[in-house]
């Protein structure tokens, strides 16, 4: 062989390996970008699945069924987080993909008592996914409670409460007005001694404001606060010897989830429906 | 002009454009000549560089300190309520003005189809900083993933120089398919898909309001980080790079790369990011004495740091300033 066939041979040889090399990379880069492409697509599972509806903050763009809009235009910025004042707020995690990042409410743990009275959240919205068009808590629209255990209802049985509505180690909190107008304090710092259990309508936000105005002072002085239906009433459930009431849920019930927060029976006798909206009852 | 080609060639992909070298200036070839006529043998340049001492960390000092003191400035201002730096770094509020990403901005608009006021400003506001402060700057100087993957990076490098692994580099026009996909996503399904995987907001997220499960996907990135593929997420897939590079492409702020000192030995090449902005430090490459290296460059200073000869400057284009 001569030096020429040599060198060709090896020439060859190496823009062989070189191809081969070539060839190798394209296929993983394929692969890689079929994975990660694949695994960001899961994240639509969840959504398409409407199987992550939840309580959202005031304001939030959606529909009792649809969250497309909402979770769209959310930055996942947790700015309506960090202004909340009593830490209703909390964010999504991975395992519900797109809603990744997005705000949602714990009612149960901590509901929106909306104590800031100016609705802080939206405020702090950069994108809109907190609407503007409300004002005022009476505007929200979050979801509508609705009395899921009748049995545990403790107003149904005529009795009373005394104590912790959630017992010593619950850590929500509220907004108790006679206590401390700027800061909302522990649950668990608050006893209570009742005749009759009447916190789902005591503790409503609809309802103190309600008060508040029937007695000429609206929160913040502002009139615009007052708000125009009652979200909840107790009334008597007829022939009942032990003097019962039943707590029936009005048009003015935005479904901030208070009452379902204090609600003293485990699990709760009055909780949100996040897939009903009062303008639709 | 050619600058801003040039930049968004190397973003999405393409290897740096190769001239040949009837086109380099004459005092480009003066230098060359001048270095073949003073060779430099290797004991002389093994002085040199000893005499330079080991590579500086000062810009890389300065580096983590700021990415660490933006970082903790949104913890702090959540955690003790003192309202400087609020929310994360997808979308914040900086003493009250709006701010946002610019590519989470992109995501939600192409997602909702809708841009509100707040958001508006937030983005231009951003745009502005980033033109002056050099797009990708983001990425090296703010980006908390960018400080775990450079640690990553580190064990990586280790574990190649032992033998125990291999480096398995991907084709870098990938990312700009990934950038497609992205944005098409968003806008097709009306979801923020990418905002799913995005290992930026997690971690900003996660620092902030606590550690969440989505941590595990980003402890499986840096995974294949150390074990595959050396910064894999930022060199081939993570869009925000390339959001914030086309804005560098037009910003003042850059690295010069100068001929005359260089022994090409390509010591800032091995420890760069994106090496392949680098390329025209390759002997032969550069056409003229200075050369402004690319937007997908993330000024991160490392090249400047470890640069035995100081041919690799900070520079403020226009200003005439040198840092």
């Amino acid at each position: 062989m001569s030096d020429k066939t040599v060198g060709k041979v090896k020439k060859t040889k190496s823009a062989g390996r070189k191809r081969e090399q070539e060839r190798r990379q394209f296929l993983r880069t394929a692969a890689m970008a079929v994975g990660v492409t694949g695994f960001s697509l899961l994240g639509l599972v969840p959504a398409l699945r409407g199987d992550v509806l939840r309580l959202r903050p005031p304001g939030a763009l959606k529909t009792p069924h649809d969250e497309q809009e909402f979770l769209a235009s959310c930055i996942k910025c947790g700015q309506c987080v960090q202004v909340c004042p009593v830490e209703a707020i909390v964010l999504e995690d991975i395992m519900n993909g797109v809603g990744i990042g997005t705000p949602y409410i714990d009612a149960r743990e901590q509901a929106c008592d909306f104590s800031c009275d100016g609705l802080q959240c939206v405020l702090a919205c950069p994108t809109g996914a907190l609407t503007h068009d409300l004002n005022y808590p009476a505007d929200s629209r979050m979801g509508f409670a609705e009395l899921s255990r009748p049995k545990a209802c403790l107003a149904i049985q005529g009795e009373g409460f005394k104590g912790l509505a959630r017992g010593p180690d619950y850590k929500g909190k509220l907004r108790y007005d006679e206590i401390d107008r700027w800061n909302p304090i522990s649950v668990s710092e608050h006893p209570y001694d009742l005749e009759l259990c009447d916190l789902c309508v005591r503790q409503c936000p609809i309802e103190i404001r309600i008060a508040q105005c029937a007695e000429g002072k609206p929160p913040s002085g502002d009139q615009n606060q007052c708000p125009p239906q009652h979200a909840i009433a107790l009334e008597p459930v007829p022939d009942s010897p032990v003097g019962a009431m039943i707590p029936v849920i009005k048009e003015g019930c935005v479904g901030c989830g208070v009452c379902e927060m204090i609600c003293p029976p485990e699990p709760p006798a009055i909780v949100i429906n996040i897939e009903k909206f009062t303008d639709m009852a | 002009m050619s600058y801003i080609i040039e930049s968004l060639k190397q973003l999405f992909g393409s290897a740096p454009t190769r001239h040949s070298k009837e086109t380099m200036s004459v005092e480009v070839k003066e230098v060359h000549l001048h270095k073949r006529q003073n060779p430099m043998s290797k004991e002389v340049f093994a002085q040199l560089k000893e005499e330079h001492g080991p590579a500086s960390t000062k810009w890389r000092n300065r580096r983590w300190a700021t990415l660490i003191a933006i970082n903790l400035l949104f913890v702090v201002s959540y955690y003790f309520d003192v309202q400087i730096l609020e929310g994360a770094l997808t979308a914040s509020r900086f003493v009250g003005f709006h701010m946002a990403d610019l590519n989470s901005a992109l995501q939600v608009t192409l997602a909702f189809k809708h841009m509100v006021l707040n958001l508006v400003i937030g983005t231009v506001t951003v745009f502005i900083l980033w033109v002056l402060l050099g797009g990708r700057t983001f990425c090296s100087w703010v980006c908390p993933y960018h400080l775990l993957s450079e640690l990553a990076e580190k064990i990586h490098v280790k574990l190649v120089e032992k033998k125990l692994i291999k480096n398995h580099p991907f084709d870098r026009r990938v990312r700009s398919v990934f950038y497609v996909i992205f944005a098409l996503l968003a806008l097709v399904s009306g979801y923020t898909v990418f905002e799913t995987i995005s290992v930026t907001g997690i971690v900003s997220r996660a620092l902030i309001y606590g550690p969440g499960v989505a941590l595990v996907w980003v402890g499986l990135v840096l995974l294949f980080e150390v074990f595959y593929s050396r910064r894999a997420w930022c060199r081939y897939v993570c869009p925000i790079g390339i959001t914030y590079g086309v804005v560098g492409s037009v910003s003042p702020l850059r690295v010069k790369y100068n001929i005359k000192d260089c022994h090409h030995e390509g010591d800032c090449r091995a420890v760069c990011l994106v090496p392949h902005v680098l390329d025209v430090t390759i002997k032969g490459r550069a056409q003229d004495v200075d050369v402004d290296i690319s937007a997908d460059c993330t000024r991160c200073g490392m090249c400047i740091d470890i640069c035995p000869t100081d041919s690799l400057k900070f520079e403020l284009k226009g200003l005439g300033k040198h840092l």
